[in-house]
Protein backbone atom coordinates (compact mmCIF):
# COMPACT_ATOMS: atom_id res chain seq x y z
CA UNK A 1 0.00 0.00 0.00
CA UNK A 2 1.50 3.52 -0.83
CA UNK A 3 0.91 6.49 1.54
CA UNK A 4 -2.18 7.90 0.07
CA UNK A 5 -3.63 7.86 3.80
CA UNK A 6 -1.85 11.31 4.13
CA UNK A 7 -3.29 14.24 2.55
CA UNK A 8 -0.67 16.52 3.64
CA UNK A 9 3.15 16.05 2.84
CA UNK A 10 3.83 13.55 5.40
CA UNK A 11 6.93 14.88 6.73
CA UNK A 12 5.23 18.23 7.76
CA UNK A 13 2.84 15.81 9.61
CA UNK A 14 3.47 16.10 13.26
CA UNK A 15 4.02 12.14 14.17
CA UNK A 16 0.69 12.27 16.02
CA UNK A 17 -1.25 12.89 13.49
CA UNK A 18 0.19 10.39 10.98
CA UNK A 19 -0.70 7.62 13.69
CA UNK A 20 -4.23 8.96 13.77
CA UNK A 21 -4.08 9.06 10.03
CA UNK A 22 -2.95 5.67 9.39
CA UNK A 23 -5.70 4.53 12.58
CA UNK A 24 -8.13 6.27 10.63
CA UNK A 25 -7.21 4.03 7.73
CA UNK A 26 -6.93 0.91 9.08
CA UNK A 27 -10.49 1.60 10.59
CA UNK A 28 -11.46 2.64 7.28
CA UNK A 29 -10.35 -1.35 6.24
CA UNK A 30 -11.78 -3.07 8.83
CA UNK A 31 -15.44 -1.43 7.75
CA UNK A 32 -15.00 -2.57 4.09
CA UNK A 33 -14.18 -6.13 5.49
CA UNK A 34 -16.91 -6.38 7.26
CA UNK A 35 -18.99 -5.06 4.66
CA UNK A 36 -17.83 -7.52 2.31
CA UNK A 37 -17.61 -10.69 4.98
CA UNK A 38 -21.36 -9.51 4.93
CA UNK A 39 -21.86 -10.01 1.37
CA UNK A 40 -19.98 -13.31 0.97
CA UNK A 41 -22.16 -14.56 3.72
CA UNK A 42 -25.29 -13.87 2.67
CA UNK A 43 -24.68 -15.61 -0.95
CA UNK A 44 -22.92 -18.66 0.43
CA UNK A 45 -25.06 -21.64 0.50
CA UNK A 46 -22.63 -23.90 2.26
CA UNK A 47 -22.58 -23.95 5.80
CA UNK A 48 -19.05 -25.14 6.98
CA UNK A 49 -17.98 -21.81 4.76
CA UNK A 50 -20.33 -19.67 6.26
CA UNK A 51 -19.26 -20.56 9.37
CA UNK A 52 -15.70 -19.74 8.46
CA UNK A 53 -16.53 -16.22 7.31
CA UNK A 54 -18.82 -15.40 10.14
CA UNK A 55 -15.13 -16.10 12.08
CA UNK A 56 -13.20 -14.10 10.30
CA UNK A 57 -15.91 -11.24 10.05
CA UNK A 58 -15.79 -11.15 14.46
CA UNK A 59 -11.72 -10.56 14.31
CA UNK A 60 -12.72 -7.64 11.96
CA UNK A 61 -15.40 -6.44 14.45
CA UNK A 62 -12.83 -7.02 17.02
CA UNK A 63 -10.33 -5.09 14.56
CA UNK A 64 -12.74 -2.31 13.96
CA UNK A 65 -13.33 -1.86 17.57
CA UNK A 66 -9.97 -1.18 18.87
CA UNK A 67 -9.10 0.83 15.91
CA UNK A 68 -12.26 2.96 17.24
CA UNK A 69 -11.21 3.24 20.85
CA UNK A 70 -7.65 4.36 20.15
CA UNK A 71 -9.08 7.23 17.89
CA UNK A 72 -11.56 8.31 20.30
CA UNK A 73 -8.82 8.26 23.13
CA UNK A 74 -6.69 10.25 20.94
CA UNK A 75 -9.93 12.53 19.96
CA UNK A 76 -12.24 14.13 23.00
CA UNK A 77 -14.44 15.61 21.33
CA UNK A 78 -14.96 12.94 19.10
CA UNK A 79 -15.27 10.61 21.96
CA UNK A 80 -17.69 13.39 23.68
CA UNK A 81 -19.90 12.58 20.43
CA UNK A 82 -19.67 9.63 20.18
CA UNK A 83 -20.43 8.96 23.90
CA UNK A 84 -23.96 10.68 23.01
CA UNK A 85 -25.05 8.35 20.40
CA UNK A 86 -23.46 4.54 20.96
CA UNK A 87 -24.98 1.93 22.77
CA UNK A 88 -27.90 4.37 23.42
CA UNK A 89 -31.98 3.42 23.07
CA UNK A 90 -33.88 5.95 20.45
CA UNK A 91 -33.30 7.96 17.73
CA UNK A 92 -29.89 7.66 16.40
CA UNK A 93 -30.44 11.42 14.64
CA UNK A 94 -31.50 13.37 17.66
CA UNK A 95 -28.83 11.81 19.33
CA UNK A 96 -26.10 12.64 17.16
CA UNK A 97 -27.43 16.50 17.20
CA UNK A 98 -27.99 16.69 20.89
CA UNK A 99 -24.31 15.00 21.50
CA UNK A 100 -22.50 17.25 18.93
CA UNK A 101 -24.47 20.76 20.25
CA UNK A 102 -23.20 19.58 23.79
CA UNK A 103 -20.04 18.47 22.95
CA UNK A 104 -19.25 21.61 21.01
CA UNK A 105 -20.79 23.71 23.05
CA UNK A 106 -18.19 22.76 26.24
CA UNK A 107 -15.09 22.23 23.76
CA UNK A 108 -15.58 26.48 23.07
CA UNK A 109 -15.95 26.89 27.01
CA UNK A 110 -12.34 25.19 26.65
CA UNK A 111 -11.33 27.32 23.85
CA UNK A 112 -9.98 24.48 21.91
CA UNK A 113 -9.80 25.53 17.95
CA UNK A 114 -11.99 22.27 16.74
CA UNK A 115 -15.62 21.93 16.26
CA UNK A 116 -17.69 25.31 17.59
CA UNK A 117 -13.95 26.87 18.54
CA UNK A 118 -13.94 30.35 18.40
CA UNK A 119 -10.51 30.98 18.21
CA UNK A 120 -8.68 32.26 15.15
CA UNK A 121 -7.03 28.99 14.70
CA UNK A 122 -4.16 29.68 13.95
CA UNK A 123 -1.87 26.98 15.65
CA UNK A 124 1.63 26.18 15.15
CA UNK A 125 2.68 27.20 11.65
CA UNK A 126 5.80 25.33 10.84
CA UNK A 127 6.46 24.97 7.33
CA UNK A 128 4.41 27.37 6.32
CA UNK A 129 7.32 29.41 4.81
CA UNK A 130 9.22 32.38 5.59
CA UNK B 1 -21.06 30.74 25.42
CA UNK B 2 -17.02 30.68 25.75
CA UNK B 3 -15.39 33.67 28.65
CA UNK B 4 -14.59 35.66 25.06
CA UNK B 5 -18.46 36.87 25.52
CA UNK B 6 -18.39 37.19 21.39
CA UNK B 7 -21.94 36.64 21.63
CA UNK B 8 -22.43 39.75 23.95
CA UNK B 9 -20.73 41.94 21.31
CA UNK B 10 -22.73 43.87 19.17
CA UNK B 11 -21.05 42.22 15.68
CA UNK B 12 -23.08 40.61 13.31
CA UNK B 13 -21.71 37.29 11.65
CA UNK B 14 -20.24 39.16 8.83
CA UNK B 15 -18.04 41.37 10.95
CA UNK B 16 -16.77 38.82 13.06
CA UNK B 17 -15.90 37.13 9.94
CA UNK B 18 -14.13 40.44 9.07
CA UNK B 19 -12.27 40.62 11.76
CA UNK B 20 -10.90 36.94 12.64
CA UNK B 21 -10.02 37.04 9.03
CA UNK B 22 -8.12 40.25 9.53
CA UNK B 23 -6.40 39.08 12.43
CA UNK B 24 -5.09 35.78 10.77
CA UNK B 25 -3.88 37.19 7.54
CA UNK B 26 -1.93 40.04 10.49
CA UNK B 27 -0.80 37.67 12.93
CA UNK B 28 0.27 34.50 10.48
CA UNK B 29 3.21 36.30 9.18
CA UNK B 30 4.54 37.67 11.99
CA UNK B 31 4.39 34.59 14.45
CA UNK B 32 8.23 33.63 13.76
CA UNK B 33 8.61 31.52 16.60
CA UNK B 34 5.50 29.00 15.82
CA UNK B 35 7.71 28.62 12.20
CA UNK B 36 10.72 27.37 14.26
CA UNK B 37 9.29 25.55 17.08
CA UNK B 38 7.26 22.68 18.14
CA UNK B 39 4.09 23.94 18.73
CA UNK B 40 1.87 21.85 21.20
CA UNK B 41 -2.05 21.94 21.51
CA UNK B 42 -4.13 24.40 22.31
CA UNK B 43 -5.28 22.81 25.25
CA UNK B 44 -8.12 25.39 25.84
CA UNK B 45 -8.54 28.42 28.53
CA UNK B 46 -8.84 26.17 30.76
CA UNK B 47 -4.74 25.01 30.36
CA UNK B 48 -2.95 26.38 33.18
CA UNK B 49 0.67 24.95 33.46
CA UNK B 50 3.05 22.77 31.76
CA UNK B 51 4.36 19.65 32.73
CA UNK B 52 8.29 19.65 33.45
CA UNK B 53 8.49 16.20 34.36
CA UNK B 54 11.05 17.36 37.50
CA UNK B 55 9.72 17.96 41.30
CA UNK B 56 11.70 19.82 44.41
CA UNK B 57 12.33 18.31 47.49
CA UNK B 58 9.87 19.93 50.38
CA UNK B 59 12.41 19.93 53.46
CA UNK B 60 9.38 20.46 56.31
CA UNK B 61 7.21 17.02 56.16
CA UNK B 62 3.85 16.90 58.38
CA UNK B 63 4.87 13.24 59.59
CA UNK B 64 8.92 11.69 60.82
CA UNK B 65 10.05 9.56 57.82
CA UNK B 66 7.79 10.51 55.40
CA UNK B 67 9.58 12.29 52.36
CA UNK B 68 7.83 14.75 50.08
CA UNK B 69 8.22 15.84 47.16
CA UNK B 70 6.87 18.87 45.01
CA UNK B 71 5.93 18.44 41.30
CA UNK B 72 7.06 21.49 39.25
CA UNK B 73 5.41 23.12 36.58
CA UNK B 74 5.45 25.77 33.94
CA UNK B 75 3.00 28.52 34.70
CA UNK B 76 0.78 29.66 31.27
CA UNK B 77 1.05 33.09 30.83
CA UNK B 78 -2.13 35.26 29.62
CA UNK B 79 -1.21 37.88 26.54
CA UNK B 80 -4.35 40.13 26.18
CA UNK B 81 -3.94 43.21 23.38
CA UNK B 82 -6.59 45.44 23.53
CA UNK B 83 -8.24 47.76 20.56
CA UNK B 84 -11.72 49.12 19.61
CA UNK B 85 -13.32 49.11 15.93
CA UNK B 86 -15.92 52.03 15.56
CA UNK B 87 -19.31 50.51 14.83
CA UNK B 88 -19.80 52.78 11.68
CA UNK B 89 -17.16 50.87 10.25
CA UNK B 90 -18.72 47.54 11.15
CA UNK B 91 -21.98 49.14 10.01
CA UNK B 92 -20.39 49.37 6.74
CA UNK B 93 -18.94 45.99 6.66
CA UNK B 94 -22.54 45.07 6.41
CA UNK B 95 -23.12 46.95 3.77
CA UNK B 96 -20.38 45.78 1.71
CA UNK B 97 -17.81 48.21 1.80
CA UNK B 98 -14.07 46.78 1.24
CA UNK B 99 -12.14 49.47 2.90
CA UNK B 100 -12.48 49.43 6.42
CA UNK B 101 -10.59 50.90 8.88
CA UNK B 102 -9.04 48.26 11.02
CA UNK B 103 -5.61 49.94 12.20
CA UNK B 104 -6.43 49.44 15.69
CA UNK B 105 -6.78 45.56 15.10
CA UNK B 106 -3.55 45.31 12.93
CA UNK B 107 -1.39 47.41 15.46
CA UNK B 108 -2.56 44.95 18.39
CA UNK B 109 -1.56 41.78 16.19
CA UNK B 110 1.50 43.55 15.61
CA UNK B 111 2.24 44.01 19.31
CA UNK B 112 0.88 40.06 20.39
CA UNK B 113 2.73 38.86 17.68
CA UNK B 114 5.77 40.83 18.84
CA UNK B 115 5.09 39.86 22.45
CA UNK B 116 5.24 36.41 21.50
CA UNK B 117 8.39 36.08 19.48
CA UNK B 118 10.01 38.55 22.38
CA UNK B 119 9.06 35.92 25.04
CA UNK B 120 10.49 33.02 22.63
CA UNK B 121 13.59 33.90 21.28
CA UNK B 122 14.75 36.45 24.00
CA UNK B 123 13.06 35.61 27.62
CA UNK B 124 10.82 36.55 29.85
CA UNK B 125 12.35 36.21 32.95
CA UNK B 126 9.33 37.87 35.08
CA UNK B 127 7.09 34.99 33.22
CA UNK B 128 9.13 32.78 33.39
CA UNK B 129 10.41 31.92 30.28
CA UNK B 130 13.98 31.38 28.61
CA UNK B 131 13.89 32.38 25.47
CA UNK B 132 16.15 30.22 22.51
CA UNK B 133 18.68 33.35 22.07
CA UNK B 134 19.78 33.47 25.90
CA UNK B 135 19.75 29.90 26.81
CA UNK B 136 22.05 29.09 23.79
CA UNK B 137 25.44 27.58 25.14
CA UNK B 138 27.32 28.86 22.30
CA UNK B 139 29.66 32.02 21.67
CA UNK B 140 27.25 34.12 20.11
CA UNK B 141 28.45 35.48 16.74
CA UNK B 142 28.11 38.91 15.38
CA UNK B 143 26.77 39.38 12.39
CA UNK B 144 27.78 42.82 11.60
CA UNK B 145 26.94 44.86 8.53
CA UNK B 146 28.59 43.57 5.82
CA UNK B 147 26.40 41.31 4.36
CA UNK B 148 28.66 39.32 2.20
CA UNK B 149 29.90 37.66 5.47
CA UNK B 150 26.65 36.63 6.34
CA UNK B 151 27.13 33.31 4.44
CA UNK B 152 30.04 32.96 6.44
CA UNK B 153 28.64 33.86 9.84
CA UNK B 154 25.56 31.41 9.33
CA UNK B 155 27.93 28.59 8.00
CA UNK B 156 30.20 28.94 11.35
CA UNK B 157 26.79 28.86 13.45
CA UNK B 158 26.01 25.62 11.49
CA UNK B 159 29.24 23.91 12.26
CA UNK B 160 29.14 24.75 15.98
CA UNK B 161 25.49 23.00 15.48
CA UNK B 162 26.90 19.96 14.00
CA UNK B 163 29.83 19.83 15.96
CA UNK B 164 27.91 19.55 19.56
CA UNK B 165 25.91 16.74 17.50
CA UNK B 166 22.84 18.87 16.54
CA UNK B 167 21.72 17.55 13.24
CA UNK B 168 20.21 19.07 10.58
CA UNK B 169 17.56 20.85 9.31
CA UNK B 170 18.24 23.96 10.73
CA UNK B 171 16.26 27.56 10.76
CA UNK B 172 17.33 30.98 10.48
CA UNK B 173 15.21 33.51 12.50
CA UNK B 174 16.18 37.34 11.94
CA UNK B 175 15.75 40.52 12.92
CA UNK B 176 13.55 42.69 10.58
CA UNK B 177 16.84 45.05 10.09
CA UNK B 178 18.73 42.04 9.56
CA UNK B 179 15.91 40.48 6.83
CA UNK B 180 15.80 43.36 4.98
CA UNK B 181 19.38 43.95 4.82
CA UNK B 182 19.52 39.88 3.44
CA UNK B 183 16.85 40.55 1.24
CA UNK B 184 18.09 43.62 -0.57
CA UNK B 185 21.37 42.06 -1.14
CA UNK B 186 22.69 39.90 -4.38
CA UNK B 187 26.23 38.28 -4.17
CA UNK B 188 28.54 38.68 -6.85
CA UNK B 189 27.42 37.30 -9.49
CA UNK B 190 23.83 38.17 -9.00
CA UNK B 191 22.71 35.35 -7.05
CA UNK B 192 20.66 36.43 -3.99
CA UNK B 193 21.92 36.25 -0.37
CA UNK B 194 18.92 34.78 0.85
CA UNK B 195 19.33 31.92 -1.61
CA UNK B 196 22.60 30.97 -0.23
CA UNK B 197 21.91 31.36 3.31
CA UNK B 198 18.54 28.81 3.02
CA UNK B 199 21.41 26.10 1.36
CA UNK B 200 23.27 26.44 4.10
CA UNK B 201 20.64 26.12 6.93
CA UNK B 202 18.77 23.86 4.75
CA UNK B 203 15.57 24.77 6.45
CA UNK B 204 13.14 27.70 6.81
CA UNK B 205 14.20 31.75 6.93
CA UNK B 206 11.99 33.30 9.69
CA UNK B 207 11.47 37.26 9.46
CA UNK B 208 11.18 37.59 13.16
CA UNK B 209 9.61 40.67 14.41
CA UNK B 210 11.04 41.76 18.01
CA UNK B 211 14.42 40.05 17.67
CA UNK B 212 17.17 41.52 17.92
CA UNK B 213 19.74 39.88 15.57
CA UNK B 214 18.92 36.31 14.99
CA UNK B 215 19.53 32.74 15.67
CA UNK B 216 20.24 29.45 13.62
CA UNK B 217 18.34 26.90 15.33
CA UNK B 218 17.39 23.10 14.89
CA UNK B 219 14.13 22.81 13.31
CA UNK B 220 14.46 18.76 14.25
CA UNK B 221 11.90 18.98 16.66
CA UNK B 222 12.33 18.27 20.24
CA UNK B 223 14.55 21.18 21.13
CA UNK B 224 12.18 24.07 21.67
CA UNK B 225 8.88 23.53 22.97
CA UNK B 226 6.16 26.09 22.32
CA UNK B 227 2.74 25.04 24.54
CA UNK B 228 -0.56 26.77 23.75
CA UNK B 229 -3.28 27.09 26.21
CA UNK B 230 -5.88 29.12 24.08
CA UNK B 231 -4.75 29.88 21.01
CA UNK B 232 -4.69 33.34 19.39
CA UNK B 233 -8.65 34.50 19.66
CA UNK B 234 -10.43 37.72 19.52
CA UNK B 235 -13.20 38.49 22.79
CA UNK B 236 -15.31 41.07 23.75
CA UNK B 237 -14.64 43.70 26.34
CA UNK B 238 -17.53 46.24 26.24
CA UNK B 239 -19.12 48.63 24.27
CA UNK B 240 -20.60 51.75 23.64
CA UNK B 241 -22.10 54.43 21.59
CA UNK B 242 -19.13 54.79 18.89
CA UNK B 243 -17.11 51.99 19.52
CA UNK B 244 -16.95 48.03 20.47
CA UNK B 245 -13.82 47.26 22.36
CA UNK B 246 -12.32 43.70 22.02
CA UNK B 247 -8.80 42.47 22.56
CA UNK B 248 -6.70 40.04 21.00
CA UNK B 249 -5.76 36.62 23.58
CA UNK B 250 -3.38 33.43 23.92
CA UNK B 251 -2.43 31.57 26.60
CA UNK B 252 1.53 29.95 26.40
CA UNK B 253 4.93 28.74 27.87
CA UNK B 254 7.39 28.12 26.42
CA UNK B 255 10.85 26.02 27.29
CA UNK B 256 14.12 25.19 25.78
CA UNK B 257 15.02 21.36 25.94
CA UNK B 258 18.32 21.65 24.18
CA UNK B 259 19.90 25.28 24.95
CA UNK B 260 22.91 24.06 22.61
CA UNK B 261 20.73 23.39 19.87
CA UNK B 262 20.51 27.28 18.42
CA UNK B 263 23.41 29.90 18.13
CA UNK B 264 22.83 33.40 18.87
CA UNK B 265 23.77 35.66 15.83
CA UNK B 266 23.88 39.65 17.02
CA UNK B 267 23.36 42.27 15.20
Amino acid sequence: MGFDQYHEPADELPEETRTFARLCASLTEEAEAIGWYEQRISVESDRQARAIMRDAQGEEFKHFSMNLEFLLRRSPLWREIAEGILFQEGDIVEHGEEAEEEATEEQALRGAPLVGSESLGIGGVRGSGR
Amino acid sequence: MSHLLREHAPVTEAGWELLDSEARERLTPALAARKLVDFAGPHGWAHSATNLGRTEKIAEVPEEEVAARRRLVLGLVELRVRFSIARSELEDTDRGAEDIDLDALDQAARRVARAENAAVFHGWSAAGIAGIIEASTHDRIALGEDCERYPRHVAKAVDALRAVGIEAPYGLALGPETHTRVLETSEHGGYPLLEHLREIVGGPIVWAPAVTGGAVLSVRGGDFLFDSGEDLSIGYESHDADAVHLYLEESFSFRVATPDAAVALEP
